[in-house]
């Protein structure tokens, strides 16, 4: 083995597995051991049933089209921070995350008094027929705002790293404009457009605060996954409640692992 | 000089604490659902002077309010509530079958059910009743839209929902097919399903969302005298009597010696002074002297109770509210 400057490699792996098992292992554990006191078909017949599966659509739904609009935009906003000088840039730049430092339930109650049809944009677009508190555009909205520092703040370095000069390069080399942000800009930046994609997909999934309030918690309409484990929870039903938060948890890894995968796949062919 | 100031300041201490010694210093936590905050700032202070008159001791009484089933599960998951007053008597019933906190027969303890004080439901409309409402049958019309919040979270709405219920089997000599029709088309109309009374106050108050509210008549009541101008309280025909019950709980009081004062506390609800606190807040009382004195803010109403029409909490539980039961088979076909 190679000698290092700093030693230590035994003593940070195991501290760093020690901190890992404490923190995110142990209480995943318990979830699993909770659910354990139902039976196959209980378990089956609670995970399965159709209001839960209209939760999961919803959820996993709105998660990945909240994830997936945030990734232009988040782009786009990252570029402008990262390339542009103008007034009122760092005021801009901690804007962002707002939505990482606002408890979310007032993120919910905010968006939710705005969007209601008494609200400033709910009063204009009612009348056009766009409902926006209350259904499930509104448990959208809420995971947009929730989800778009996750991209901005991933793409934000990596952009800053990517010098000005690979552009031009590419214009004297007789690239078009297109030609540029297609074959320069965008590959740099795709392996952290996918890992702020995969941290927004992953937090909205998860979200709860900001999203019962704008949603209405219809069954089978507007009711997100985390608030049947809520309901489940006041109900007395704490093995039902985890059986619902076993599957998120297992779908979630699965989907992250996905993207993980994708993600090596790509930064592989390129190099 | 810094000495005998300092000397000064141990002597009193030395002093109230020997006062203190022949007066205790009790708190007690009451963990209660989210409408009586009010109420209970009035009449904790009215029960400290008691028991400073009748015992010597200081009692503080905190409080602890939200959701009622939510607060019997954090009593449940450790919170050391010496007393519960929470919003209907199954969420008591879950402190003995989740957790063995009291006994099984803790409503027999104190009078009247375990429920010192009562209230009903009502419906708030906004002002003039632009549509017309008067009672039940009008929730179901096309083109109305009703506030009341999710029935698996929130007390007050399994209180609405067994309202509507008990009033279609009266309209239907006791058809529970038709009742069940008839409170399905009531959830048609239901827009938003907030989890608590006041989430569901607030929806209809702010947000400007439905046409009535299904709430506590004593939620009403406080909604009305802060708002006069905007909304009209409408009575309807029949509705059901809504029994808040209180228990002191077993295993917290004896660890912490609270027994008496935890009863007391409770007991002190059926007082006259007690009683008289909870109709100033719009809530029913049950003597005779104090309803005379409040009759102006109540309607007569005709009333029925859960143990009438739908056999107890237990029952009504399990048939109407558990999962797959017949609150969900509304909106899972």
């Amino acid at each position: 083995m190679q000698r290092r400057v700093l030693p230590g490699f035994g003593l940070t792996l195991g501290f760093a597995l020690m901190y890992l098992g404490l923190i995110i292992l142990l209480p995943l554990a318990a979830t699993f051991v909770k659910t354990a006191g139902l039976s196959w078909e209980q378990f089956w017949s609670t995970v399965t049933s159709p209001r839960v599966v209209a939760s999961y659509k919803l959820t996993f739904g709105t998660s990945f089209y909240a994830a997936l609009f945030n990734v232009p935009m988040g782009v786009i906003l990252a570029w402008v921070l990262v390339r542009y000088q103008f007034p009122g840039r760092r005021f801009m730049d901690a804007l962002v995350d707002l939505p990482f430092a606002l408890p979310t339930a007032v993120a919910g109650i905010a968006l939710t008094s705005i969007y209601a049809k008494t609200g400033w944009f709910g009063q204009w677009l009612e009348p056009m027929g766009i409902k926006v508190a209350y259904t499930q555009v509104g448990v959208w909205v809420a995971l947009t705002f929730i989800g778009l520092p996750f991209v901005v703040r991933t793409v934000q370095p990596i952009l800053e790293e990517l010098e000005p000069e690979l552009e031009e390069a590419a214009a004297t080399l007789g690239a078009t404009r297109l030609q540029t942000i297609r074959r320069v800009v965008i590959p740099a930046l795709l392996p952290a457009i996918i890992t702020g994609f995969a941290l927004a997909f992953a937090r909205a999934v998860g979200e709860y605060g900001s999203v019962v309030f704008i949603s209405g918690n219809m069954p089978m309409k507007t009711e997100i996954t985390p608030l049947l484990i809520i309901t489940k929870l006041e109900q007395y039903d704490y093995a039902g409640a985890t059986a619902l938060a076993v599957v998120m948890l297992l779908v979630s890894f699965a989907l992250l692992l996905v993207i993980q995968l994708v993600q090596r796949y790509l930064f592989r062919s390129r190099a | 000089m810094k000495i005998p100031n300092l000397l000064r300041a141990l002597l009193a201490t030395a002093v109230l604490g020997s006062a203190s010694a022949s007066a205790k210093d009790i708190e007690l936590l009451n963990v209660s659902y989210d409408p009586t905050r009010e109420v209970y700032v009035e009449f904790n202070a009215a029960f400290a002077a008691y028991w400073k008159g009748k015992t010597g001791d200081n009692v503080t009484v905190k409080q602890s309010h939200g959701g009622s089933s939510r607060q019997a599960r954090a009593v449940i998951d450790g919170l050391q509530a010496d007393v519960v007053t929470l919003a209907l008597a199954a969420d008591v019933d879950a402190l003995h079958q989740n957790g063995n906190l009291l006994p099984a027969d803790w409503q027999k303890r104190l009078e009247r059910n375990s429920a010192p004080y009562t209230s009903t439901l009502a419906f708030l409309v906004r002002k003039g009743n632009p549509k017309g409402i008067k009672d039940w049958p009008d929730l179901i019309r096309s083109g109305i839209s009703v506030i009341t919040p999710n029935p698996k979270t929130s007390g007050v709405a399994r209180w609405n929902y067994l309202a509507a219920w008990g009033f279609a089997l009266k309209a239907n000599n006791g058809d529970q097919k038709k009742a069940q029709e008839f409170v399905a088309a009531i959830y048609k109309n239901v827009p938003v399903l907030d989890s608590g009374a006041r989430g569901a106050s607030t929806t209809f108050v702010e947000r400007g969302i439905g046409d009535v509210l299904i709430n506590w008549e004593n939620e009403l009541l406080l909604t009305k005298k802060l708002r006069p101008d905007d909304f009209e309280i409408i009575v309807p025909s029949i509705s059901i009597l809504a029994e808040p019950t209180v228990a002191w709980v077993d295993k917290v009081v004896k660890k912490k010696g609270t027994q008496d004062v935890a009863k007391a506390y409770l007991e002190y609800l059926y007082s006259p002074e007690g009683q008289a606190i909870f109709a100033k807040h719009y809530y029913r009382a049950f003597l005779p002297e104090v309803k005379e004195k409040y009759k102006h803010q109540y309607p007569d109403i005709n009333l029925f109770t859960i143990d009438d029409v739908f056999g107890g909490w237990t029952k009504a539980t399990k048939e109407h509210f558990a999962d797959g039961a017949l609150f969900d088979q509304i909106y899972v076909k």
